[in-house]
């Protein structure tokens, strides 16, 4: 629950965020915690928080991406595909063993993994921006693309990191810790603390809620809304990248099911966290906030003894349902 | 006069023409078999393709008139279009899974009712008899659990155990019922039952959840060896020792190959061979080439893989 306690000492810092609607998220996902207590006991450990925390860092790191596009009015359905695409050539590349020395071959591999993230992410961004294609449609397209191309490259089956020395060399990159906080957890406050930076405290940050919030009016302050918009799908595609460093490690091998469904979670994560589908306001805490509550929800079903198995997709809907309800009746406030 | 001269000699080159080809088939008699299987979309379908391919370029070296055409279909409306696609290409065999048996039965029945060989993989449709098709072919998904349930019941009589499903659809629950029939009169006890939806992530969730909610776990029963792979991350990650071994299913090579090398953790797997294609496939080619009577039900059994046997069930090449 590291993450949970930075996130209300660090809110203050950026004044606009200093509001209901801001804190909304946490205030559920606190709510979701007691609920977790009286579901399980055995919740509350720190073993499990931290597991779940751990657990939630793909959805969490593809979301702040996410929180980007969609605060600059677009969309990105390809996140998941692009994610499987991504990490089945990372291992391929890991075993070309076009490197001798392992070090240097893993550090290579990151590089590649983030350098693929971000061409995915331009290839993106330059459909819907030069070609115009509404991005629903444009990331529909070039999901069921990364897709396909990672069942041609696995043939449908499995691409597994073949040598060991070099997973054991990557491995602690997801399941190790420093100074007790597993290294997924410090992952995701680096890269949420920088997309903060960003979208908060930079020019370029600005521009994105302008462009998103009205176009027109955007343009004729001499925003030019293609470049921007297409650097969001870039930052989507590096992110995308850095959910890729951390997902190699865990299974050390890609399958078709790599990935599926991630963007909807990635989009229900920004949402729940308070950025506006429409565009325009961007949370980039409360979106971390959001990835972590999907996640709450599902641990804190299977951890209940009282919930059927056929019924925990139901109930999982329900709970962010009137997680959201929660939210809104507080901004009202 | 002339004309006609030119017609005749037109018409005895063409009966030359077609009767050439039919000389050709009293030596290798021609037959096309075409075969439509789902596209490789996760591990087992992957096994499927795999298999279907290797064992078409087999029956065509055997067989120098058979042609043998694979064609992979995403989902159940594309692969109707490619039922159709292949029927207009004149087949004189069909070998399907279909991707979902009861939206394919109409398409099935059309290419059966021109007296096409019909022989049917896996998946049945609520009506399988005779009037769709020759021959069925398929694994024993209740076997597969009570296999599982059986082996567990013989070797930790009363183990606790943790299970991860698919999802809910009938072959899982056939499996579920098989298992609890596998282990009936036992002291092996169900700790839990969740979906891990067939695939390594979400397992590796569930399983990591179990491990937080039971303190002690003997033995994990996850049907599939694409789940076992995230169960075997999560226990290792928790760094538990209680576990003493996890029994998966279908024999992915991975696995196969751990049983082979006498992994601790994964002493037996429970065989659901998606190879099951090729059975069909050689049946089928024999029904033509051999003449022997094969139409009918054919089950396959849900083999125990030990380390003895493993090296049977191993590919190395395949995708699965």
């Amino acid at each position: 629950m590291t993450s949970v306690a930075t996130d209300t000492t660090k809110a203050p810092k950026t004044s606009r965020d200093w509001d209901m609607a801001a804190i909304a998220p946490f205030i559920a996902l606190a709510l979701l915690l007691v609920l977790g207590y009286f579901a399980n006991p055995n919740f509350v450990s720190i073993a499990n928080l931290s597991n779940v925390v751990t657990r939630s860092a793909f959805i969490a790191i593809i979301a702040l991406g996410a929180t980007y596009v969609m605060t600059a009015g677009g969309l990105d359905l390809s996140v998941g595909s692009m994610l499987a695409f991504v990490a089945s050539l990372m291992i391929m590349f890991m075993n070309s063993g076009s490197i001798a020395d392992p070090m240097l071959m893993l550090l290579a591999a990151m590089g590649v993994a983030l350098a693929l993230g971000a061409a995915c992410g331009l290839a993106n961004g330059l459909i819907t921006t030069v070609g115009r294609i509404e991005p629903f449609i444009a990331t529909l397209g070039t999901m069921g693309i990364y897709r396909g191309l990672t069942y041609w490259l696995s043939q449908g089956g499995a691409i597994t990191v073949r040598d060991r020395d070099l997973l054991t060399l990557y491995r602690p990159f997801y399941s190790g810790s420093l100074l007790g906080v597993p290294v997924p957890i410090i992952v995701i406050l680096v890269t949420t603390a920088i997309c903060a930076f960003i979208l908060y405290r930079t020019r370029y940050g600005r521009h994105v809620t302008a462009v998103g919030s009205n176009e027109d009016v955007a343009k004729y302050s001499g925003i030019s809304i293609n470049r921007v918009r297409t650097i969001t799908y870039v930052i989507q595609g590096l992110c995308v990248g850095v959910a890729v460093l951390l997902y190699v490690p865990r299974l050390g091998s890609t399958s078709a099911t790599t990935g599926s469904f991630w963007e909807l979670q990635a989009i229900t994560a920004v949402v729940v966290g308070g950025t506006a589908l429409r565009g325009g306001v961007g949370r980039v805490w409360g979106t971390v906030c959001g990835a972590i509550i999907l996640e709450v929800v599902g641990n804190i079903l299977l951890l209940s003894n009282f919930v059927s198995e056929y019924l925990i997709q139901a109930l999982q809907g329900a709970i962010i349902i009137i997680a959201m309800l929660v939210q809104r009746s507080l901004m009202r406030k | 006069m002339r004309r006609r001269t030119f017609g005749i000699a037109a018409a005895a080159l063409a009966a030359s023409v077609a009767i050439a080809p039919s000389f050709a088939l009293a030596q290798d008699k021609k037959v096309t078999i075409g075969v439509s299987i789902p596209a490789a979309d996760h591990g087992w379908t992957a096994g499927v393709v795999f298999h279907a391919e290797r064992v078409a370029k087999l029956l065509m070296k055997e067989h120098p008139g058979l042609n043998v055409i694979v064609k992979t279909s995403p989902d159940a409306a594309s692969q109707a279009n490619a039922v159709q696609d292949l029927a207009v290409q004149g087949l004189d065999a069909l070998v399907i899974l279909p991707n979902d048996p009861d939206q394919l039965v109409n398409s099935i029945k059309d290419v059966k009712d021109k007296g096409t060989f019909v022989a049917l993989v896996d998946r049945a449709p609520s009506v399988n008899d005779s009037t769709i098709r020759d021959l069925y072919v398929a694994g024993n998904n209740p076997a597969l659990g009570q296999v599982a349930g059986e082996y567990i019941k013989k070797n930790t009589p009363d183990a606790q155990v943790v299970v991860i499903r698919g999802l809910p659809i009938p072959i899982d629950q056939q499996r579920q019922d098989g298992f609890d029939k596998g282990i009936a009169g036992s002291k092996v006890k169900i700790l839990d039952r969740q979906f891990g939806n067939w695939s390594r992530d979400d397992a590796f969730k569930v399983m990591q959840d179990f491990l937080t909610k039971h303190p002690k776990i003997d033995v994990v029963w996850c049907q599939d060896d694409d789940m076992a792979v995230g169960v075997l991350e999560a226990i290792a990650q928790a760094k538990r020792t209680d576990i003493k071994y996890v029994v998966g299913g279908a024999g992915s090579k991975d696995m196969v190959k751990k049983v082979m090398d006498g992994d601790k953790m994964i002493p037996v797997d429970v065989l659901y061979p998606p190879a099951m294609v090729a059975t069909a496939m050689e049946l089928t080619a024999g029904n033509f080439f051999d003449k022997v009577p094969v139409s009918g039900t054919y089950i396959l059994d849900a083999t125990l893989v030990t380390k003895d046997n493993a090296k049977n069930f191993y590919f190395a090449d395949s995708p699965f």
